[in-house]
């Protein structure tokens, strides 16, 4: 017997720890052992109840003015000094930026394994657990196994599904850690200006790329999203270089997975098909039928934007008012 | 400042009868965060004095590819160079780059990519701080060196942090920190003449047992293409509009739209 046991789930944002609280729960029910969130923070009593009611067995809770707000030496030395002690077989942590590089530093001190940004986590009956990561730009999946424990696993926003609410009892324990002080020094913090809307969530998407030449471009595609109820989006030339958007969709950026993905003027370089992947219906409207999107598309209509892109709009005008 | 050599992503094979990936043909180059992060050190250069050296760990031949990095403007460049490398995991790279800087003796800074191209694990900057005890700056939009301090600015999922750490220090820098510049032909000429230095691992105390796959923490058991399953049907009327029509009626009888 390993003296290794358990599952624990950690991240500093909550919405993305009740989401590894779902994959958590199905590893642990497997291996028949415990699923265990680390709480810390500061008055965070409420963030340990809605633990358990999304499926932990155990919280154990750091509870310290200290742990406010994210700080990574310190959080660092609380998850390192209850992973010593209490020794876990599995640890997923939440993807965030700051959760990565928490991860990797973290299985450095323990002298282990760190798979990050695993899309898939399954246990198998040969190999123990094994994760699924995009590797080589969006080209290539692998698959990868851990010979050392805990096995660290860091998972994106959106990847596993948030489980359902449930009222369940569970032991949340208030344990004491030594904090260490930090190395860094936050000069400034500005909450980002996040759009209303997230794109991750949207149904129907319609991305614009180089194909747009002049800004004013852009209201073709508005006008067709309006129709569908739909979002704009855009590969990475758009916002990187012309700056006419902010965010981009794409293997550096939002990875989406709307039912409709209508990729305009985009030609579909590996790092933007990684991204939109699992989109249920991609529809590529190119000038050229050679582009890469084509590849991935299920619907090509081989044209211009600013001839196909209006037609489009009319059509659906007509059915969807019928 | 660390560089690795990665496989150009944009130019791999897949085996059709596997569908595994084939990466030995694919050609070789320095990763591209890596080049962002060579651009920042000979910035600070440029502004405040100094020394670029680059430093990369490889299973392979890299010299052709490092004396890019020379061109670029870095003064020397070190290759530990093993075929164990190969199959080495994040916590063994970090490992051997931190006995080759601590080799190099006295440093301000360890610049390195956020991730690489190929493996994109992003571990190996955190985990070289960590094993080196100094403050680390990750995922850099953009940076400062001033009064023995660096400050970084970072820009996370909700927010955008302004950071300051004394130096020594490591900083993983973005692709959107910089443009890498491109060099000349007189700057190629240039880094024929610089110097490449060749380490081996028993140099920096690794003994063979050290990399053996038994001693790794993970163990890559397959990488292969994804599978794409796509219809590619190509829509075409006689007219835009006829064109327009037949891919609305489609769209309607695959039920994702209008719901």
């Amino acid at each position: 017997m390993s003296e290794y046991e358990g599952v624990w789930v950690f991240s500093e944002n909550q919405p993305l720890m009740l989401e590894l609280l779902g994959k958590g729960r199905e590893i642990a029910d497997k291996l028949q052992t415990e699923l265990t969130a680390i709480v810390l923070g500061s008055g965070v009593k409420e963030k340990a109840e809605e633990a358990v009611n999304y499926g932990a067995d155990k919280v154990y809770v750091v509870d310290d003015p200290k742990l406010e707000t994210f700080q990574a030496e310190r959080y660092l030395s609380a998850l390192a000094s209850l992973t010593s002690q209490y020794k876990p077989e599995t640890f997923l942590i939440g993807s965030t930026k700051d959760g990565k590089a928490l991860a990797a530093r973290l299985a450095t001190r323990l002298n282990t394994g760190c798979v990050t940004d695993c899309l898939q986590i399954e246990v198998t009956s040969e190999k123990g657990l094994t994760a699924r990561k995009i590797v080589y730009g969006g080209n290539a999946i692998a698959t990868i196994t851990w010979r050392t424990k805990p096995q660290i696993a860091t998972v994106p926003p959106r990847t596993f599904e948030k489980p359902e609410f449930k009222e369940r009892k569970g032991q949340i324990i208030q344990v004491e850690a030594e904090l260490e002080e930090p190395q860094t020094e936050k000069v400034e913090v500005k909450p980002l200006e996040v759009s209303q809307v997230k794109i991750e969530e949207a149904d129907v998407i319609v991305s614009c790329g180089r194909g747009f030449e002049k800004k004013e471009d852009l209201a073709l595609a508005e006008e067709l999203a309006k129709v569908l109820n739909a979002q704009v989006g855009c590969s990475r030339p758009l916002a990187e270089d012309r700056k006419w958007f902010s965010e981009w969709i794409g293997l550096s950026g939002h990875k989406v997975k709307p039912s409709l993905y209508i990729a305009c003027g985009i030609s579909g370089v590996i790092q933007h098909v990684a991204g939109i992947r699992d989109s249920k219906i991609i529809v590529a409207i190119n000038t050229d039928e050679n582009a890469p999107i084509v590849e991935m598309a299920d619907y090509i209509i081989v044209g211009d934007i600013h001839e196909m892109i209006p037609a489009i709009t009319e059509a659906f005008k007509k059915h969807l008012s019928a | 400042m660390c560089l690795k050599q990665a496989v150009d992503v944009t130019q791999l094979k897949v085996d059709p009868q596997t569908s595994r990936l084939i990466t030995a043909e694919a050609p070789r180059k320095i990763s591209d965060f890596d080049k962002n992060a060579l651009e920042e050190a000979l910035k600070i250069r440029e502004s405040l004095g100094g020394e670029v050296v680059t430093v990369t760990a490889t299973a392979e031949e890299a010299k052709t590819t490092i004396r890019e990095a020379l061109a670029m403007g870095a003064d020397k460049a070190y290759i530990i160079k093993d075929p164990a490398i190969a199959k080495i995991d994040t916590l063994t790279t970090a490992r051997i780059l931190a006995e080759a800087v601590k080799k190099l003796g006295e440093f301000d800074l360890v610049l390195c990519g956020e991730a690489s191209i190929d493996s994109f694990s992003g571990q190996v900057a955190s985990r070289l701080a960590e094993i080196l005890n100094i403050p680390q700056l990750t995922s850099a939009e953009k940076m400062t060196v001033e009064n023995g301090e660096v400050k970084v600015e970072r820009a996370l999922e909700d927010r955008y942090e302004t950071v300051k750490a004394k130096m020594p220090a490591l900083v993983s820098v973005t692709r959107g920190i910089n443009q890498p510049r491109i060099p000349s032909l007189m700057a190629i000429m240039k880094a024929s003449k610089k110097e490449i230095v060749e380490w081996n691992l028993q140099e920096l105390g690794f003994t063979p047992e050290k990399l053996d796959a038994s001693n790794m923490t993970v163990e890559v058991l397959d990488v292969s293409a994804p599978k794409v399953e796509r219809k590619k049907i190509f829509v075409k009327g006689e007219t835009a509009a006829e064109t327009a029509e037949k891919l609305v009626e489609a769209l309607l009888q695959e039920g994702v739209v209008g719901r």
